[in-house]
């Protein structure tokens, strides 16, 4: 009932307008042919409008600044991050001057030169000195654009890694992120995706993980097996089932080569911690990033970092806090304030809630943080023997979620 | 006639997308309320008890950036101004190919319809944004967005590029091979020199954005790995390895950018020629101009590159692209200087095509002005994928071109339908759209320097974005008041083709040869011999002259210098 008054009245306000429109037509034919061209009434009136809007524009963006100003990022809590606010604040400075300069002239020239047919326009086709000086000036400026910005790009992303940096592993799924710490030997172990499993969501290939993967997957064709030889005979459903299983053994060869991988060891100790992880300040630390499915792109706004995680590849970057989250707080006047990782590449329908927090605490309350977390290989110790595949994987999951 | 069928079928396509952007900003404005209307368009399936879900917000994104960047500043904007103009302004009877032509409408349409279409599926369109990144556009498992949905938006992008190339080959053609007698290059109008530049840039980037969805439809559909590698996905492992979706982001991007250009390019075409017609005075630096367009062109094919900073390209390669991105600042800024020194001591005419026209250099420079920061790759780190590019990308390329349309649609309307549009309500719509446009976007700047995310359904989950709900409700209110506006305009332009005051040959006093043909159109564009050309398309108060204007085919006075020929 509500839609259909609502078409009616939209019905009956065009036909109101098309009816004053006859009438306005039939007036202005009475005064005569109708002219093309803006009469002098029309030509000042918006003449004066360029002004107006001109003041509107400029009043709108310094109220813009001073209502919303205090609620852009707080001051940048990793070292680099202050020299691309400084080059940020470099940059506005001009960009600022360029802006409010041009619009004075694009909205005053037309006001001061409102047509006149008494007056002539200047013929002024071009000027070699003025173009040429506009071509240089804004050359000169992008060229100091263009090197102080890419000696900032060049520090932040093409110096060597720091060898005592920490190492953190961030890895985002549909729609989380996990953190991998690299433990007591500060190295990453390997991982690889075939052996994702729900006890091990990052696929880490650790002697103990190597083996239950295994087992997993034969348990799996083992399942699907029994469910063959009850399937009809040539339905659908045994092709899929002989498909399935061809699968699973060419996952299984895949897995087993992992035993000739080095280092198998070094994942043990690895430690991984979900929806919020620690940092020390002043330490350099160096991300690395994969996905296991969609791209995503972690991004740290109140670091100044960010980096796409893209499915097949490892993207690195690295920064050094300086400002811990209690420090911040006092800065910012807000107790609850927290830094976060967000995904900033659009990944799917709970995109805008993938979150995990981020605190940077002085380096002892750091260590003893991380001396309080599971390692990756106590997930597999604790209930190896003791529980069923489908209940171990359970509890190994909540066991490395809660055990922060 | 084509002319005439793009525009009006670009405009059912902007209000689709318009109404789309103005669904999907009463979420962000408003997060989480129930507004009836999204129920009643969007049925409860998308909109339960009127709230919108966000895999449907997601698929109102994409399907808004998608209709508004191909089906109407590309195929709308191009479509409509190199079919009126090239013929008219460059003085050929037709387009080199009129069965050509025709193809290249049908195939937009089709494609039109496929994307319309796409909206009606089960599974809802695509949604994994506009410029549909795998895996996610790739693997139906990722989102309800990439089954049907995204096989329908591949096929009608294939279609449309078909219609763009076609269009494109046969708008070059038409200008190398149909002008006039005495039409030189350098007597172009810029328009032409735009449209012209334009579609050589479409012929040489879309076939490479065919590519990259011809290699998206293989991995969709016929098992192969060109973009997908190492995927494990409801809980399943992905067998298929060994690709990389940054191969298909290089392949996008390589027509991304391109095509910025073939947005804006015949924007300012168009501002050219109504601004320097009503500020009745040459438009100044006319070779820099042509310089610049082509500057702008050559530069577009190597700075794709600033799109993906953040992808994990190799940071040299980035400072590469920063470099080039950069070097672009240089000729917009002297099109823009130019554009206010034509302004300067003119004799300045504010009928509604004009102001759009100011707007439009207004939009470029503001817009402009902040990719300054985007190329920064060093800067990009921070406001990558952030509020802070939309705001961008939205007024440098979205205004831009929109109000360079309106100016282009006021400004030939006369030439189109014989008539004049009503002066009154186009001040209203230049007024209220250009407040509207601006106050939309410019507060956007704000959201992405707190770092607010695009494409996201909603910021309540970030406390710390709690400060910024006031803007999201401004921003929105200013949308739908907008987007309103806008019929203010569909109701002057379908109104004033039937009932407007008929128009005179030559209403705005110009110089170009679309003027010199009869109001009502005829086979052929001229009914005796073609015109002959015998100066440059910019003596508006040329000193000396009796009127303010001159067209072309008044032969040069005895000793009179072609101003196109730089003296």
């Amino acid at each position: 009932m509500i839609t259909f008054l609502i078409i009616l009245s939209i019905v009956l306000a065009v036909l109101a307008v098309g009816q004053l429109m006859r009438v306005f037509e039939a007036t202005s034919k009475l005064k005569g042919e109708v002219s093309p061209l803006p009469t002098d009434a029309e030509n000042k009136y918006q003449a004066k409008m360029m002004l107006v809007f001109l003041f509107g524009y400029f009043s709108f963006f310094v109220w813009l600044v001073a209502r919303y100003g205090e609620f852009l990022l707080p001051e940048s809590a990793s070292e680099h991050g202050i020299v691309l606010d400084n080059l940020l604040d470099f940059n506005w400075y001009i960009i600022i001057l360029v802006f409010v300069i041009t619009h004075v002239y694009l909205f005053y020239f037309p006001f001061k030169y409102v047509f006149n047919k008494d007056r002539k326009a200047y013929y002024y086709t071009h000027s070699n000195k003025l173009e040429l000086l506009w071509t240089t000036v804004p050359a000169i400026f992008l060229s100091v654009i263009i090197v102080y910005g890419l000696s900032a790009w060049v520090d932040i992303t093409m110096d060597e890694t720091p060898k005592d940096a920490i190492s953190i592993e961030l890895y985002p799924k549909q729609f989380d992120w996990t953190a991998r710490y690299a433990g007591v030997d500060s190295t990453l172990g390997n991982s690889n995706y075939n052996m994702i499993s729900t006890s091990n969501p990052l696929g880490v290939i650790t002697p103990a993980s190597l083996a239950q993967k295994i087992a997993e997957i034969e348990a799996e064709i083992a399942e699907f097996e029994s469910e063959l030889s009850l399937a009809p005979e040539g339905g659908l459903k045994q092709e899929e089932l002989t498909e399935l299983i061809a699968k699973r053994n060419r996952q299984r060869e895949k897995v087993k080569s992992f035993e000739a991988l080095e280092g198998l060891n070094r994942g043990n100790d690895d430690i991984l911690v979900k929806s919020e992880f620690l940092i020390p300040i002043n330490r350099e630390v160096a991300f690395e990033f994969r996905s296991r499915d969609v791209i995503h792109s972690a991004y740290m706004p109140h670091f100044r970092a960010q980096m796409n995680c893209v499915p097949g590849m490892v993207t690195e970057f690295h920064f050094k806090p300086i400002i811990t989250t209690d420090q911040m707080r006092e800065k910012t006047q807000n107790p609850e304030f927290d830094y976060i990782l967000l995904c900033n590449k659009i990944c799917g329908a709970a995109h805008y809630n993938m979150q995990m927090t981020i605190k940077v605490v002085e380096e002892e309350e750091y260590n003893k943080w991380l001396a309080e977390q599971a390692t990756f290989n106590d997930g597999f110790t604790v209930s190896d023997e003791t529980a069923t595949t489908e209940e171990k994987s359970e509890s190994n999951e909540i066991s490395m979620i809660e055990l922060k | 006639m084509i002319s005439k069928q793009f525009l009006i079928t670009g405009m059912i396509m902007a209000i689709i997308g318009m109404v789309m952007s103005s669904l999907f900003r009463l979420q962000l404005g408003w997060q989480g309320e129930s507004f009836w209307i999204l129920n009643f368009l969007l049925g409860d399936k998308w909109a339960p008890d009127g709230i919108l879900d966000p895999n449907m917000y997601l698929a109102l994104v994409t399907i808004h950036g998608t209709i508004m960047v191909f089906f109407l500043l590309t195929g709308g904007l191009s479509g409509t101004f190199a079919n009126l103009l090239l013929p008219l302004q460059i003085g050929a009877r037709d387009m080199a190919s009129g069965f050509i032509n025709m193809l290249s409408y049908w195939f937009f349409l089709g494609s039109s319809v496929v994307m319309i279409a796409s909206l009606f599926v089960e599974t809802g369109p695509a949604s994994g944004g506009w410029t549909v990144y795998p895996p996610l556009s790739a693997l139906p498992q990722a989102m309800p967005g990439s089954g049907l949905g995204m096989t329908l938006w591949l096929v009608s992008m294939s279609l449309f590029i078909v219609s763009s190339l076609l269009g494109g080959l046969n708008y070059v053609v038409t200008v190398i091979n149909l002008r006039t007698k005495g039409m030189t290059m350098t007597r172009l109008p810029l328009s032409v020199w735009a449209l012209f530049i334009t579609a050589v840039l479409g012929v040489l980037s879309f076939p490479v954005l065919f590519s990259a969805a011809l290699l998206l439809i293989f991995d969709r559909s016929f098992g192969t790995a060109f973009y997908l590698s190492d995927i494990h996905i409801a809980g399943e492992v992905m067998e298929r390895t060994g690709g990389s979706p940054i191969l298909y982001e290089h392949l996008f991007w390589f027509l991304g950018h391109p095509e910025v250009y073939i947005v804006l390019l015949p924007a300012l075409g168009i501002t050219s020629e109504v601004i320097a017609t009503n500020s009745r005075k040459p438009i100044f630096g006319y070779r820099a101009m042509i310089g610049s367009i082509l500057a702008i062109a050559f530069l577009s094919f190597i700075v794709w590159g600033h799109h993906m900073f953040m992808t994990g390209m190799n940071p040299f390669l980035g400072a590469v692209f920063t470099f080039t991105t950069l070097l672009i600042a240089i000729p917009s800024a002297v099109k823009a200087f130019n554009y206010i020194t034509t302004l300067w001591k003119g004799n300045v005419r504010f009928t509604p095509a004009m102001l759009f026209a100011i707007g439009m250099v207004s939009t470029f420079i503001s817009g402009g002005v902040t990719g300054i920061i985007l190329a920064d790759s060093a800067l990009d780190i921070n406001i990558h994928d952030t509020y802070f590019v939309v705001a961008h990308f939205h007024i440098v390329m979205g205004l831009s071109a929109v109000l360079a349309m309106f100016a282009g649609v006021y400004h030939w309307f006369p030439k189109m339908y014989g008539r004049l549009m009503n002066r009154k309500l186009g001040y209203a719509h230049f007024w209220v759209t250009f407040v509207c446009a601006y106050g939309v976007f410019f507060p956007q700047h704000f959201l992405g320097l707190a770092g607010v995310p695009r494409r996201y359904y909603s910021n309540s989950e970030f406390p710390m974005f709690d400060d910024l709900v006031s803007i999201n409700e401004l921003v929105s209110i200013f949308a739908i008041v907008g987007a309103i506006a806008q019929f203010i305009f569909m109701f002057n332009f379908f109104y004033s083709i039937f009932r407007g005051p008929k128009s005179s040959a030559n209403p705005w006093g110009s110089n170009t040869l679309e003027w010199t043909t009869p109001v009502e159109h005829v086979h052929g564009n001229w009914p005796g011999a073609l015109p002959v050309v015998h100066r440059w398309a910019y003596d508006y108060s040329k000193p000396g002259k009796d009127q303010d204007f001159v067209p072309q085919t008044v032969p040069l006075e005895e000793g009179e210098l072609d101003g196109g020929a730089g003296h």
